[in-house]
């Protein structure tokens, strides 16, 4: 098992797949970006898709539940950089991403994030 | 023509090589890259249910050549518990693994021609095919 790095940049978590992922690195990163929200108490999560071939619907569900944990642990999760073909698949595949956030790129995301941030404070 | 290719399915290890394998294919034969997109994401699917619901299982990839287009086709084969009822298995939304029960319901709507063999203990196999446009 391979473990996707998280990167801290201001109050805001950063990971960049780059990595073809297994069952067992999702779930890791899962866990990893909970604990990491706590111990920086960072209010925003950004995972960069950019270099992801593909979606199935293990992975898609991630996307949704790292979104609610870190909710609940009061941090925003966005998710950017789809690509055109994956974002097809999935929507075929029945998978719609409900209650994730999407950008298209990591600028956006930033973006999305300060003003989701702005609004609610 | 290349030859059919085996590959185990018994580690979440394996569902990524399978899913890089039908990648380099379906990219060899030509098929574009959402159509590529979609057979890999299929074969992610069925190899993942192979390995949840069978304890893991085998896939057949073969590249078909010869007709007016050239297509991917993958076998997927266990000998796990098997299906009892098709029909609902198929149902999308049902789960018997705690999954999200899109597996076999979305992989078939994500390639040209799918074909489920099932018996209750005589495993599962199925066939799976993606055509060039």
């Amino acid at each position: 098992m391979q473990r996707v790095p998280i990167l801290k940049l201001g109050d805001i978590l950063i990971v960049s797949i780059q990595i073809d992922l297994d069952d067992q690195s999702v779930l890791a990163l899962q866990e990893d970006l909970a604990d990491m929200v706590v111990s920086t108490g960072a209010r925003g999560v950004i995972i960069d898709i950019t270099a992801v071939e593909i979606v199935d619907s293990f992975i898609g569900r991630m996307f949704s539940t790292i979104a609610a944990i870190t909710r609940m642990l009061d941090a925003e999760t966005v998710v950017v950089g789809m690509r055109p073909a994956v974002a097809i698949t999935l929507v075929e595949l029945g998978l719609s991403l409900g209650g994730v956030r999407t950008a298209l790129n990591l600028e956006k995301g930033v973006a999305m994030l300060e003003h989701v941030r702005g609004g609610a404070g | 023509m290349s030859a059919p290719r085996e590959l185990p399915i018994a580690t979440n290890g394996d569902v990524v090589v399978v899913r890089q394998q039908t990648r380099t294919l379906a990219a060899e034969i030509g098929l574009s890259l959402v159509d590529q997109t979609k057979i890999v994401t299929a074969a992610s699917e069925l190899a993942r249910n192979a390995l949840v619901h069978a304890g893991g299982g085998r896939v057949v990839i073969e590249v078909l050549e010869g007709g007016r287009r050239p297509g991917l086709r993958l076998v997927f084969t266990d000998e796990g518990p098997g299906i009892p009822d098709i029909e609902q298995a198929l149902t999308e939304g049902w789960s018997t693994a705690g999954g999200l029960g899109l597996g076999l319901s979305g992989s078939r709507r994500l390639v040209d021609e799918f074909d489920l063999v099932s018996a209750p203990g005589e495993g599962t196999s199925v066939t799976v095919t993606k055509w060039g446009r």
